[in-house]
């Protein structure tokens, strides 16, 4: 699996092209931290990410996806990123300080801005039955998310059934998604973004089409 | 850039001389300069923890001593197209947000061959000076008080 191994990065980083990121920083990670929360005890719900960031890195990754990794990504949690979304990589050594995964498995944070490449779900980690908080976070640009169609989700954070229309996604996403559900309670917990929408998915949550 | 200047200064003495500086110094000079810049705040000032380590034992081994206060801040000028050009950093010692970005705000205009030289002549030298000057009646001052001695053999 091509990720974007240490070693691929430059040397020094073009500080020039860097951009800013958290115009307030404590107040912003704030923010977003609880919105984080938030959307994962009420998986499905498509929530709106205010808070301003005051640069991103080109495409792929957008608002949300850098906002996220801004708050939640430090030293101690190496990133992932696909091969996609590889302009990001100095925006967040710079930001993060994060080491780079070289193999989705070694992440605790899992970038996506290229859905259609998407590793198969199970070569993320996935814990272990004694610590399955050792597992990765997954982070998917996706092209559109809306409430009230599409997916049925249901489980814990969800009175009675909730709907989730996720687009740009490959359908053996929901597939392998379905075969991750059984190992619980290890897993994934994915968390889906469009520009500055959020929805989770953490991995409780069981679906039906 | 450096081999032009007049005083040859490297990055690592400026940096020196700016974060040794004390703050009114530097809010003084950048208040009399001329043709001020257009910025952005490419990292806000922050607050942070760094272990200082140092050879103190009497073996030479690195030794953690101790953490100490720092704040942090970078900066990118910004020319007349709206691009971001130089980019400067500030490390002091202590919790002054201002001191870092007047730190950093320097130290990008030092790395600007336009105007390094002005700079290096009007701000750093200056400061440099007091500051070697200041270092060394302090070590006149401690010396008054050093006692050699000539009659101690050690028993070695």
């Amino acid at each position: 699996m091509t990720g974007l191994a240490g070693t691929q990065r430059s040397g020094s980083a073009d500080f020039v092209r860097l951009e800013p990121g958290f115009i307030d920083p404590v107040h912003d990670a704030q923010a977003c931290f609880r919105m984080v929360l938030d959307a994962m005890a009420h998986p499905g719900h498509v929530a709106l990410l205010r808070v301003s960031l005051a640069g991103l890195p080109s495409a792929p990754l957008g608002h949300a996806s850098m906002s996220i990794a801004l708050t939640l990504c430090d030293i101690d949690t190496p990133i992932w990123l696909d091969a996609a979304s590889a302009e990001a990589t100095d925006y967040l050594t710079f930001h993060c300080g994060g080491p780079f995964a070289s193999e989705p498995d070694q992440a605790r944070f899992a970038f996506v801005g290229n859905p259609a490449a998407l590793p198969p779900l199970d070569m993320f980690a996935l814990g272990s039955d004694e610590y399955p908080e050792r597992s990765a976070t997954l982070v998917i640009e996706v092209s559109g998310l809306v409430n009230g169609s599409g997916m049925l989700l249901r489980g814990p954070g969800i009175r009675e059934a909730t709907r989730l229309a996720v687009t740009g996604l490959p359908t053996r996403f929901w597939d392998e998604r379905a075969a991750l559900a059984e190992l619980f309670p290890r897993g994934l917990d994915i968390l889906f973004v469009c520009g500055d929408k959020l929805a989770a998915l953490p991995r409780s949550t069981r679906f039906e089409f | 850039m450096a081999e032009n200047c007049e005083i040859f200064l490297t990055r690592r003495q400026w940096l020196v001389a700016l974060a040794k500086a004390r703050v009114e110094e530097l809010e003084t000079a950048w208040g009399e300069l001329a043709d001020k810049p257009n910025y952005r705040l490419l990292r806000p000032a922050e607050a942070g923890l760094v272990m200082v380590r140092g050879r103190i034992g009497g073996t030479g081994k690195p030794f953690n001593v101790g953490e100490m206060t720092m704040t942090r801040a970078a900066i990118q000028l910004i020319d007349a197209t709206g691009q971001a050009r130089c980019t400067g950093f500030g490390h002091v010692a202590g919790r002054s947000a201002r001191h870092a970005e007047l730190v950093a705000l320097f130290d990008a205009l030092l790395q600007d061959p336009r105007r390094h030289d002005a700079l290096a002549t009007t701000l750093v030298a200056p400061l440099v000076a007091r500051q070697h000057a200041a270092k060394s009646a302090n070590a006149a001052k401690a010396m008054t008080s050093k006692v050699d001695f000539y009659t101690m053999v050690r028993g070695e």
